[in-house]
Parts: structure tokens; C-alpha cells; sequence
């Protein structure tokens, strides 16, 4: 554990020693307020409009707001977590610093873990600032508190299989672009996945739709935690941090 | 304290080390010395947990390099050909990082780093980020990183590379100093490094062992004859033949020309010492003597032989 945190921590400080983490956060909140302002002047115009035409009330604020906002922070971090993750080992593996960590005493599951977390750590932060639309929402209006709640959870595991995949991409280069290119190629591929199951067979079509990164938070957006879910995500991570295991290990073998 | 049994590594097809053994004891100083592509690095890699062996065993400390990799590593400090520093950060905190990792403890490792940097002699630069300083201080930086969790196996590959000749020296001299506390392994392909630093040499070539002794056994073994040059003003068919007459003497090899006349003259080494009878033979004769000089086999010459001879 204190090895995983010794990792972690140069990693998290190293985000910010070079300009990576400022871009992205810096890009990532600018996109987020942007689509804030947007969701929320369409909403109340909407609301405005239905009352005007006395048809009932309009969408709720989690359905208007909430899950708009928060599913398209998703495909926001889709983009920018290959960023996040393309250094973490090829930048090792080309500076030669990898030889430091691989002859130090640690395992190689504590290295792995060590860098999961420190990009995790960085999303946390991202994530933090974006607290600043819940408090707006409460301050203005009544939305559920729920729905919030679960959105985050939804994509801090969402985010953490962006990340798993990163780790992955990035053991096996030392060019920072490849790892970056392929970890966004595959992320997006798991998450676009399903669109293939009306073309296959329905037992194949369920497959796919289990498959698919982003069908798994639905339920989070909706304020349902379902176990399944974690435990998908979960194995994703897991599955992971196993085939960036296998990459590093095979490194000794080479 | 290390111990290295058939130790063999493969490459694909290609044979990087091919069936390696020895031992290095407590406290020595050895050198590894071998042409580029030898397989000084890749055996070093293999005691370090970096790579592994196809075949064989090593020992490090009483541990197994494949059973027990953990504690191997503890028990070693590593300086890779490149050193590993990270560009970002300053020297101190770089040091602090790599002792926190090789499981020093919260309230030794100040000390730790501080007498690293002492020993190192990087001071004037603790403070600065490793990204702008030069090849020699970053080198120094990567020896402190080795040395910083006193280790008690120091595994050095080229570690004055890139160094000024001032710092060369200063760092064979810290190399020194460290042994006795620490074993050594250091790899080089510069001779006189061996010969400043370590008591034994193993002399290792494509993947095998070619030699390994101590310096002056080593150059015992390697030197059959004595060299002595002789150059004149002239020389005569006749006296060449009296020179050769001179018991001892095995051949004369000559290069001559209108204003000066290079002999060398190879000498059995049982023969004795045969200076004066040539001295003699030369005044005797009024050959103009312009220089008589011994010449002492290098360092150079027995990698040379010692490298070369399985090839010839």
C-alpha cells in the first residue's frame, strides 16, 4: 500500500509539473461550462414554453439537466482521459525510468496500481470543480440529489476503465501518440459496440449490448446502482490491470 | 554475496550470455570488461530483476534472483547505462522518491539522501530540476539514486560515462571508498577504470567468460615476453646478428630509416634481465644509442589478447 502511494503521488505531482494537467482541466471545464449554459438556457426555455402553452409540466430538472449534463461529460472525458494516460508508462519507457521502478522492490502490480491511481487522482479533481453545476441547480431549483450522486459514481467507474485501457496502451509503446491514438480507438469502440447487435443474432446482440461501456450507466444516470454494473466495471478495470500486468512482465522476458 | 551459476540468456536465436559463472564475495570491487555487445549489461539486467535468465541461477545476498526478486532488489542499488532521473523534478526530491521506493524508512530518509548528495558531491545543484543539468551531474544524481538506500550490492554499468576527467576521477574515488561496506559490480569498457578501481577483473566476451583474476595475475598471464625498444643512429647486418646472438633474446623486429634505426627486441621471460648485454653490444659497436626504453603490456593489450585470441 505504501509503495502504491509513493508511485501514485510522483505521478499525481508530475501531472503538474508539466502542463498536461492544466490543459486538460482547463479544457475539460471550459466544454462542461459551455454545455452547462447550454442545457440549462434550452431547459428553461422548454419549461417556459409548455407553461405558456399550459400542456403540463415540462421535463424534470434530472431529466433536463442532470443526465444531459453529466452523459455528455462522459464523452468529454472519452476524449481527454487518452491524454491523461498516454505518458504514464511510455514516457517511462523512453526516458529509461521504467528501470527504476522494474529494479526497485516493488511488485509489479504496485506500479500499475500506483499509476491507476494517480490519473484517477487527476480525474477526481476535474471532477471536483464540476460540483460548481449541482450547487448552481441547488441553489436555483430543487433537482434529486440522487441521480447526482449515482452520475458520479457511474462515471468515476466509467473513467476508470478509460483508464485501465490507457495503462494498457500505454506499457505497450514508448510513443506517447500511439498509446494515446489506440486508447481512444478502443474506448470508443467499447462504447459504440452495441450498434452492431441489430445485425447479429439476438443472443450475440445481448452479448454486445453487455459489452458495451456506456449501456452499463444508464441505470447510474437514472439514480439506480445496480450491483451488475459495478461488478462489470469493475472486471473491465480488472481485465485491465491484468493484460498491462502481462505487458510488463513480458518486458523482463524480451 | 553474488553468485552466478550456468547462467545463460537468449535473445531469439542470438546468445546474449552463454553459460556464465562466478562468484564475487563481501565488500570486493569487481570489474566487468568486455567489448561493446559483450553481455556486461544483459548480466547486470539479469541481477537486477530486469530481464531474465533462459537458463541457470544467480544469488544475490543469500536470495534468489527468480524466487525471491523482491528482497534481491532491496538488497541492490542499480546505475542503468542511461540514468533513470526523472526530467521534471528537482535533485532532491528525485533522491527522496527513489530512497521512499527502495523501502527506506519515513525518518531515515533525509539522512539518506543528504549523505547520497555529500558523497556524490552534488550540493550545489540539490535544488534544481534534473532537466537542466548535464550529463555529468545527472550521471552523479543517477550514482546517488543507487547509493541513496545503502545498499549492500552496488551494480554500476559505465558509470563514468559522460563525465569530465576531474569528476572521472572523483567518482572512482567515491567507487573505492564505497567498497568494503558494499560489493561492487561495475561495468566498463575503459581500461584504465579497471585498473584505477577494482581488485578483480572479469573479462567477458561475446557472452563468456574470457578471464577472471586479479589485475596482476591477469597481466602475469597475458605477458609471455618482454618488449624493449632500441632505436639508433645506425645500424649494421652485423650487429643485428650480435643482438640476436644474445641468449634470451626471441626475435627482433626492425623498422628502418636513413636518420633512425627502431628495434624491438622481444625477450623470453626467464631469460633475466639482458639490458646491459644489449646496452654493451650497442656501445661497443658505436651504433649511436638514441633511446632504450622497456615496454610494459598494457591493459589494452591484454583485452586486446584476451579478446581476440579464441578468434585467431
Amino acid at each position: 500500500m505504501k509503495n502504491i502511494w509513493t508511485i501514485a503521488s510522483r505521478d499525481f505531482k508530475s501531472y503538474f509539473f508539466s502542463p498536461i494537467a492544466y490543459i486538460v482541466t482547463a479544457g475539460f471545464l471550459t466544454i462542461m461550462g459551455f454545455m452547462f449554459v447550454n442545457i440549462l438556457s434550452y431547459f428553461i426555455n422548454q419549461n417556459m414554453r409548455s407553461m405558456e402553452m399550459n400542456i403540463g409540466k415540462g421535463a424534470s430538472i434530472t431529466e433536463g439537466v442532470v443526465s444531459q449534463l453529466y452523459g455528455n461529460m462522459n464523452v468529454i472525458l472519452l476524449f481527454l482521459v487518452p491524454f491523461i494516460t498516454m505518458r504514464l508508462f511510455a514516457e517511462e519507457k523512453k526516458n529509461n525510468t521504467i528501470q527504476l521502478l522494474l529494479t526497485a522492490p516493488v511488485t509489479t502490480t504496485e506500479i500499475i496500481l500506483g499509476k491507476f491511481l494517480s490519473s484517477m487522482l487527476l480525474v477526481l479533481v476535474m471532477l471536483g470543480f464540476t460540483l460548481i453545476y449541482p450547487i448552481i441547480l441547488f441553489l436555483t431549483g430543487n433537482p434529486d440529489l440522487g441521480p447526482i450522486f449515482t452520475s458520479y459514481l457511474g462515471t468515476i467507474l466509467l473513467v476508470g476503465c478509460y483508464l485501465a485501457f490507457g495503462l494498457l496502451f500505454s506499457a505497450m509503446t514508448e510513443n506517447q501518440i500511439v498509446a494515446g491514438a489506440l486508447t481512444f480507438a478502443f474506448s470508443l469502440f467499447l462504447w459504440v459496440i452495441n450498434w452492431a447487435s441489430q445485425l447479429v443474432g439476438s443472443t450475440w446482440g445481448e452479448i454486445l449490448n453487455y459489452l458495451s461501456i456506456i449501456r452499463h450507466y444508464e441505470n447510474f444516470s437514472r439514480g439506480v446502482i445496480n450491483s451488475a454494473d459495478i461488478i462489470f466495471y469493475f472486471s473491465i478495470i480488472g481485465l485491465g490491470v491484468f493484460l498491462t500486468h502481462r505487458v510488463l512482465d513480458s518486458l523482463r522476458w524480451r | 554475496m553474488i553468485q552466478v551459476t550456468n547462467l545463460t540468456k537468449r535473445y531469439g536465436p542470438r546468445t546474449a550470455i552463454d553459460d556464465l559463472n562466478f562468484e564475487i564475495s563481501k565488500g570486493e570491487i569487481v570489474g566487468f570488461l568486455g567489448p561493446n555487445g559483450a553481455g556486461k549489461s544483459t548480466t547486470m539486467k539479469i541481477l537486477t530483476g530486469m530481464t531474465s535468465a533462459s537458463e541457470g541461477s544467480a544469488q544475490v545476498a543469500g536470495f534468489d534472483v527468480f524466487d525471491s526478486p523482491i528482497e534481491v532488489k532491496r538488497n541492490i542499488g542499480y546505475l542503468p547505462e542511461n540514468p533513470p532521473v526523472y526530467t521534471e523534478m528537482t535533485v532532491e526530491d528525485y533522491l527522496r522518491f527513489a530512497a521512499r521506493l527502495h523501502g527506506v524508512p519515513k525518518n531515515q530518509i533525509k539522512t539518506c539522501v543528504s549523505s547520497a548528495i555529500e558523497k556524490t558531491n552534488i550540493g550545489d545543484v540539490r535544488k534544481r530540476l534534473i532537466g537542466n543539468l548535464s550529463k555529468g551531474y545527472r550521471q552523479r544524481v543517477g550514482i546517488a539514486q543507487a547509493i541513496a538506500h545503502n545498499p549492500k550490492v552496488l551494480i554500476l554499468d559505465e558509470p563514468t560515462v559522460g563525465l569530465d576527467p576531474k569528476q572521472i576521477i572523483e567518482i572512482r574515488k567515491l567507487i573505492k571508498s564505497l567498497g568494503g561496506d558494499h560489493t561492487i559490480i561495475l561495468s566498463t569498457h575503459i581500461l584504465p577504470e579497471v585498473t584505477a578501481t577494482c581488485e578483480r577483473v572479469i573479462v567477458i566476451n561475446k557472452g563468456k567468460i574470457a578471464a577472471q583474476d586479479s589485475l596482476s595475475q591477469l597481466t602475469a598471464r597475458v605477458q609471455h615476453v618482454n618488449t624493449y625498444k632500441l632505436i639508433t643512429r645506425v645500424i649494421s647486418p652485423e650487429a643485428l646478428a650480435a643482438l640476436k646472438a644474445i641468449p634470451g633474446v626471441k626475435s627482433i623486429s626492425e623498422s628502418l630509416s636513413k636518420t633512425e634505426n627502431e628495434l624491438s627486441i622481444e625477450v623470453l621471460p626467464n631469460a633475466g634481465d639482458v639490458r646491459e648485454r644489449i646496452t654493451e653490444a650497442v656501445m661497443a659497436r658505436k651504433l649511436g644509442l638514441l633511446e632504450f626504453t622497456s615496454q610494459k603490456i598494457s591493459l589494452e593489450e591484454i583485452f586486446l589478447q584476451l579478446t581476440t585470441e579464441e578468434k585467431l
